[in-house]
């Protein structure tokens, strides 16, 4: 069961994690908050042209929260603005119980154990649920620093 | 004094098994689970005489309200108080936001200054945040020192002519610390303020008389002392509680009721408006039975001795670290700790894996843990059904923890 849960990738990178640090200046800046546990993830991103050029995350919390905030970058890193709200409502969607699509989600599938634990799915959710709130705001044309909870209804 | 012996086999969820193992539970500062007797009390009120209260003229409805008064003079003599002085609420949280809004509102005024300190709940911080933004009020706050004790020193600094209310935990919820209500309360009265004190953590661990404690309200939930959830009382001084103003309006807790304004009854009904939690004050009054039964100083002397147990096995468990007091005397039962590498999420997550109940977080006191320099830690608690068996299997399971990530820590 902890296994399932805590998955080699999700492990490997919680210990490296990938685009971690700020970036400066953003197009997208969002500080995303987990109030029943307190963890964050700050999320920035560099849009041109309709397509996230770079991402870089930082904060603080469990393997699940961190891990999740690290495997995003590296999926949405190149795809367009449309190609990563797909994903975001996909990934989403896997969280909720939805039918997991392999071939979409790629390493995110590393990430389903965590529906047999569902206090943890929020952890999982808050980078993808800051990000979602950041291409909002950007696509509405506000720049301006937002922030982001998983208590939000979206 | 030591307890008797099988106090765990009162409670059935203990006996019963999950993965083939007992229960290893360690979260009673969040709720405490319920012996059979309290059980038996809630089935038995709504299987026989399950009926409103202070109104009904048949037999069952007579039976359900002496049963509840009953219950309420049983909890008054459990903190040596009057029973008209005990209001039942839903727990600690209503009760200290019965006394910020009745009490607060009628008493606050602009200028005027709230000391809390900085080891509060949310439940004892966010309803004096409330009043005192509507009264233009101001918050002070009483520091802690490194032992995670309260910093006396800047009491009479802190204490002013402004003053007005102070409100403090008995016991911390997360230091474990056991503050000096009595010397607190005694400066607090010299510069006219009246002081509240969240007991949600040290009513149900040790014997508390509110005349000694020298306060003027205490607030505490029945869930955490083998009580049902949902049921809590706010005990206050009748002088006070004659003075203010209702919390709710509504039925149960008026005289007479015209169509532009009513006259209300007597403390403690003037504040319990509607029908109230009657299965629930009921079966309250048995766990009070329950708990004294075992005996309060038996409790405390149980829980003194496991604490102390537990804080020496993990100071054994390297990358450990334990906030609050050391000595046993001036702590209760809630040890929160960090474990060096590992969010406390993932420690409580491997814990539960190996049947070790603990939590993980914030413990609702955010301001707390900012001032410890931690996002959260992890928390074990104790109470009566506890056994060193239980701390052995929380430092195994740790050792597991440290196993699981060793790659991430390496």
């Amino acid at each position: 069961m902890l296994d399932q849960l805590y998955q080699e990738l999700l492990l490997d990178h919680y210990a490296h994690p990938r685009n971690r640090g700020r970036l400066e200046p953003a197009d997208i800046v969002v500080e995303g908050a987990n109030p029943s546990c307190g963890d964050e993830v700050s999320i920035y991103a560099r849009v041109d042209d309709g397509v996230i050029r770079e991402i870089r995350f930082e904060g603080r919390g469990c393997t699940i929260s961190q891990a999740s905030a690290s495997m995003m970058t590296e999926q949405v890193k190149g795809k367009t603005l449309e190609e990563a709200k797909a994903l975001i409502e996909r990934f989403k969607g896997m969280m909720q119980g939805d039918p997991v699509d392999e071939p979409a989600l790629g390493d995110l599938v590393a990430l389903q154990g965590v529906r047999k634990f569902p206090v943890r799915v929020k952890c999982a959710t808050l980078a993808w649920v800051a990000l979602q709130h950041g291409v909002q705001e950007y696509e509405a044309g506000r720049r301006a620093v937002t922030l982001a909870s998983t208590e939000d209804p979206l | 004094m030591a307890l008797r012996a099988n106090v765990r086999d009162d409670f059935p969820l203990l006996k019963g098994l999950q993965d083939g193992k007992p229960l290893v539970y360690l979260d009673s500062a969040a709720t405490s689970q319920k012996p059979q007797v309290v059980l038996d009390a809630l089935a038995e009120y709504y299987r026989t005489y399950n009926a409103n209260v202070h109104r009904g003229l048949y037999r069952i409805a007579e039976r359900a309200t002496l049963a509840y008064e009953e219950a309420r003079r049983k909890l008054a003599a459990f903190i040596r108080a009057r029973p008209e002085e005990v209001v039942f609420v839903r727990g600690t949280t209503e009760g200290l936001n019965l006394v910020a809004y009745a009490y607060g509102r009628a008493r606050v005024r602009a200028g005027d200054e709230i000391l809390l300190t900085e080891m509060e709940h949310h439940s004892n911080l966010v309803p004096w945040q409330i009043l005192a933004q509507e009264r233009g009020a101001r918050l002070r706050f009483l520091p802690i020192r490194e032992d995670g004790t309260l910093d006396l020193d800047r009491l009479d600094h802190l204490l002013t002519e402004r003053t007005r209310i102070v409100a403090v935990t008995h016991q911390s919820n997360v230091l474990g610390t056991i503050n000096p209500i009595r010397t607190i309360a005694d400066r607090a009265h010299a510069v006219g303020a009246v002081v509240v004190v969240d007991g949600a953590q040290s009513v149900p661990h040790m014997p508390v008389d509110v005349g000694a404690l020298g306060c003027d309200f205490l607030a505490f939930s029945g869930h955490k002392m083998c009580g049902p959830t949902g049921i809590g009382v706010l005990w206050g001084r009748l002088e006070l509680l004659e003075r203010m103003p209702p919390f709710h309006g509504g039925g149960e807790m008026i005289e007479r009721v015209e169509l532009e304004r009513s006259t209300y009854k007597s403390p403690p009904h003037k504040f319990e408006a509607g029908t109230p939690n009657i299965a629930d004050a009921i079966a309250l009054g048995v766990a009070v039975d329950y708990l004294q039964g075992i005996g309060m100083d038996a409790i405390r002397a149980h829980e003194k001795q496991l604490v102390r147990y537990a804080l020496s096995q993990l100071s054994e468990v390297s990358g450990v670290r334990v906030y609050g007091p050391r000595d046993p005397e001036i702590r209760g039962g809630a040890v929160a700790f960090t474990l060096d590498g590992v969010h406390p999420h993932d420690v409580a997550q491997v814990l539960d894996s190996e049947g070790v109940c603990v939590r993980a977080g914030h413990h609702c006191a955010q301001p707390l843990h900012r001032r410890l320099g931690v996002q959260s830690t992890t928390r074990a608690s104790l109470y009566l059904y506890n056994t060193p068996e239980d701390i052995d299997a929380l430092v195994r399971g740790l050792e597991k923890v440290k196993v699981f990530f060793g790659m991430v820590r390496a």
